[in-house]
């Protein structure tokens, strides 16, 4: 395609069949389509297996030119995976069974009547089939940078087109000047999704004037997601993998640069796949490459894989890496807009960074500014997880609280739990208490509270989980992940892990907690990159809103969750005791014994646990189907 | 904990080496290099002991040194070979508030091994990862490509007896 009027024929021609996957009322070729979530996590509940199972079943009752099949990205809802749509209806089936497929293709799809009985249960409103975006998940989220995932199929660059994909590339590259590019950028107010929230058009504006004569200068894209919890970029990145082509391609034209790599994880395969193919299909369409939309701008994008090291998300990490080097991160300033890879200035940005690029290109900077809150416009995806109803991926707007991103698009906390904490940043973040539940989420806010954006995993925690495990957890992650260049996060790290662990184990003093305390704050201000100036958050923000746990582990020598092992004790209640000795059994330490009290009402006499022996391994617990044993 | 680290010899086939070398010269003049350089040469070989390396060495004029810091650098270059079968348990931080970590202290009491290690019968090799995106069942673990998900610690018998 070298014109857009090209774009804009292959465009119409698809523009039915997806639009039928968003409002219903559009004309297709088909009768029906079958969306499956082809994303990492419907995928790994088997999600193949049903596709297939489809296929089959299509092919024997003739079914193969009446519906279409398409594989998807992710839908959001991975707690209800498989997940199975079928539009113009819009009915979703959750958790879907290969078993189930015949009945829905003979039903639903031939007969014309959705099985109620396998629909995700919120859906079904007595007779009435309720719409999807009506259910407490979706109503209160505003997709921007997940719109095409879970409604377009990734591996086909015509039904991204169909969804007026290339058309941002297609204006700026015959409307718009460069600065035209970036002024837009900048009055939208995009700030960069990956955690630090550095306003995005200042990025590329640095880059296109810096350095004025550069021969060479580089785009890349940050796609090494690999705070644990957080998985949106993937998400993007599998369903949805040429908006990130398109903006980086934009970002190439507004800076001035021909050359463009992806830095992505290996730990994430399908992702990899999706953007190889993704990448070929836009050569072959000549969205990348030389003389785009018959310009004089060319531009190519190459991959470039990780290989497991989480410091590699540090953008000067993440270009010594691709330079082939040990991925240690280098002192700024020369900041990359200056010198980044390969010395030329380069723009780094995140996944969802770039998925918001061709939106905001497309509706003005106007629109996109009118989201959000004063400091922080658009919205955020947050990978919900952790101990919480809907497990998943959501999309709100910025300045939603976390109450409403907890509580009802999450659907709170299962099996009648307490809501303990909230931990967004990954090891980067911090803990937020349930009094800071109101407060509309931005960066700025997240700082104040001790935390941080970070990419935007959130991990709901609750009364089960202990703070100073937590921490310690956390520690465990950056002693490993630490690349070891500079001495604060090298041996402060280990030292502070050292503590947690001694404080986990009972052995703490006070002391150790005002000592661990003193070293989070030196190195947060001597860490030569971001791993190590946040590395102590985790540790901070549990100390600032749950001191009182550390002291129970320190002074009274208990872990109030019944987490750290050392600090607890195991008993049985003899009153509820029947006396069955089961637990006697499921013993390895054989540590459980009958004594002669019978408990009323009671046949046998109850058992007792010799806390001497008690390896504190649980098993008696788990065992005891008459809840007399409690562990304190 | 007994190991098997250091026991295998490397079993490097001319056929390995033939591929290898044909990598390197597709590769060797694009700047940065030695990353996929060292991904492919590692899936020919499943792992990237000394030999290797040396092959890689003599093959782009990059010093033996600047390889092996690089290998030891990333979680995913391994300089010992794997098992049969790599369980890798998801110790992100959604299946860590889930229970992974129990479930890999089980798995590494039943194996008899450490973290990072190989039954000594090249059976199996267990690691500990950082999150494969798949929280929506945690707590996850992976047996080479078959994801388990939504376990407890009595699922750790059953699992390990499919594949022994």
């Amino acid at each position: 395609m070298k014109t857009l009027e090209e774009l804009n024929v292959v465009r119409d021609s698809l523009a039915g069949e997806v639009a039928l996957r968003t409002h219903g009322n559009a004309s297709s070729k088909y009768e029906r389509h079958v969306l499956v979530c082809g994303g990492t996590g419907c995928t790994s509940s088997g999600s193949p297996k049903i596709i297939e199972k489809l296929n089959e079943e299509f092919a024997a009752k003739g079914l193969t030119d009446k519906v279409q099949i398409v594989k998807t990205g992710c839908f959001g809802l991975c707690e209800r995976g498989p997940i199975m749509i079928v539009y113009p209806e819009g009915s979703f089936y959750s958790r879907v069974n290969v078993d189930e497929i015949p009945r829905i293709v003979d039903e639903h799809l031939i007969g014309g009547n959705p099985v109620k009985e396998f629909l995700y249960e919120e859906t079904v409103d007595g007779d009435d089939i309720k719409a999807l975006d009506d259910t407490s998940f979706y109503k209160k989220q505003h997709r921007v940078a997940l719109r095409n995932c879970g409604v377009i199929d990734p591996e086909n660059i015509n039904e991204y087109i169909g969804r007026d994909g290339y058309q941002a590339l297609g204006k700026v590259l015959t409307t718009m000047t460069p600065e035209d590019v970036i002024q837009t950028i900048l009055d939208s107010g995009l700030r960069g999704r990956g955690g630090g929230g550095f306003p995005t058009g200042m990025k590329w504006k640095l880059a296109r004037n810096i350095v004025p004569d550069a021969d060479m200068k580089y785009v890349c894209c940050n796609a090494d997601e690999g705070d644990p919890g957080a998985f949106m970029d993937r998400s993007v990145l599998e369903g949805d993998p040429h908006v990130v082509l398109e903006a980086m391609t934009i970002a190439g034209y507004a800076i001035g640069a021909k050359q463009g790599y992806i830095y992505v994880r290996a730990e994430y395969p399908i992702a990899v796949e999706r953007l190889n193919i993704a990448i070929k299909q836009a050569r072959e369409a000549g969205m990348l490459g030389k003389n785009i939309f018959g310009t004089d701008f060319s531009f190519d994008i190459d991959l470039r894989l990780g290989a497991g090291a989480f410091v590699c998300g540090e953008e000067t990490a993440l270009m010594t890496s691709i330079e082939g080097n040990r991925g240690e991160p280098r002192p700024r300033p020369p900041f990359p807009a200056e010198k980044g890879l390969f010395q030329k200035p380069t723009i780094l940005n995140n996944v969802e960074t770039y998925a918001n690029i061709p939106q905001i290109i497309l509706n003005g900077a106007e629109w996109f500014a009118s989201m959000g809150t004063e400091k922080s416009k658009g919205t955020k995806v947050f990978a919900l997880g952790g101990k919480i109803r809907n497990t998943g991926l959501v999309e709100v707007p910025m300045g939603t609280t976390l109450r409403e991103v907890i509580e009802e698009i999450g659907g709170g906390i299962p099996n009648g739990k307490k809501f303990k904490a909230a931990q967004t940043g990954g090891p980067s973040g911090g803990c937020i208490s349930p009094e800071n539940f109101d407060i509309p989420i931005d960066y700025d806010n997240l700082i104040g509270i001790g935390s941080m954006m970070g990419s935007g995993g959130l991990i709901v925690m609750d009364e089960d989980n202990c703070m100073v495990d937590i921490a310690k957890f956390f520690l465990e992650f950056t002693v490993d992940e630490s690349c070891g260049k500079c001495t604060p996060c090298r041996i402060g790290t280990k030292r502070m892990y050292e503590i947690l662990d001694k404080i986990t184990k009972g052995k703490g003093t006070l002391e150790d907690i005002d000592k661990l305390e003193e070293l989070c704050y030196h190195i947060k201000a001597n860490s030569l990159c971001g791993l190590g100036q946040t590395a102590p958050n985790p540790v901070l923000s549990t100390l600032r809103y749950f001191r009182d746990e550390y002291i129970a582990h320190v002074v009274d020598k208990k872990c109030p969750a019944g987490v750290c092992k050392d600090l607890l004790s195991f008993e049985i209640v003899k009153d509820s005791c029947i006396g069955c000795g089961m637990c006697a059994k499921q013993c390895p330490a054989s540590a459980i014994t009958r004594t002669d009290y019978i408990a009323p009402g009671k046949k046998l006499a109850a058992m007792e646990i010799d806390k001497t022996k008690c390896v504190k391994c649980g098993a008696c617990i788990a065992s005891c189907k008459f809840k007399a044993i409690i562990k304190k | 904990m007994n190991s098997a680290k250091s026991t295998v010899p490397f079993k490097g086939t001319p056929e390995q080496e033939a591929q290898l070398l044909s990598v390197i010269a597709e590769k060797k003049d694009t700047q940065g290099a030695l990353m996929p350089i060292l991904q492919k040469a590692q899936e020919i070989y499943g792992y990237l002991p000394i030999e290797v390396q040396k092959i890689i060495s003599n093959n782009t004029g990059i010093p033996l040194e600047k390889i092996y810091g690089v290998v030891t650098f990333y979680a995913q270059f391994s300089l010992y070979p794997k098992g049969e079968y790599t369980i890798s348990v998801c110790l992100g931080t959604a299946c860590y508030v889930k229970g992974s970590g129990d479930i890999y202290d089980k798995l590494q009491e039943k194996l008899g091994i450490a973290g990072g290690e190989c039954t000594p019968d090249g059976k199996f090799s267990l690691d500990a990862c950082r999150c494969i995106g798949a929280c929506g069942l945690a707590p996850v673990l992976t047996v080479n490509e078959d994801v388990y998900g939504r376990l407890t610690v009595d699922d750790v018998d059953k699992i390990i007896a499919k594949y022994a």
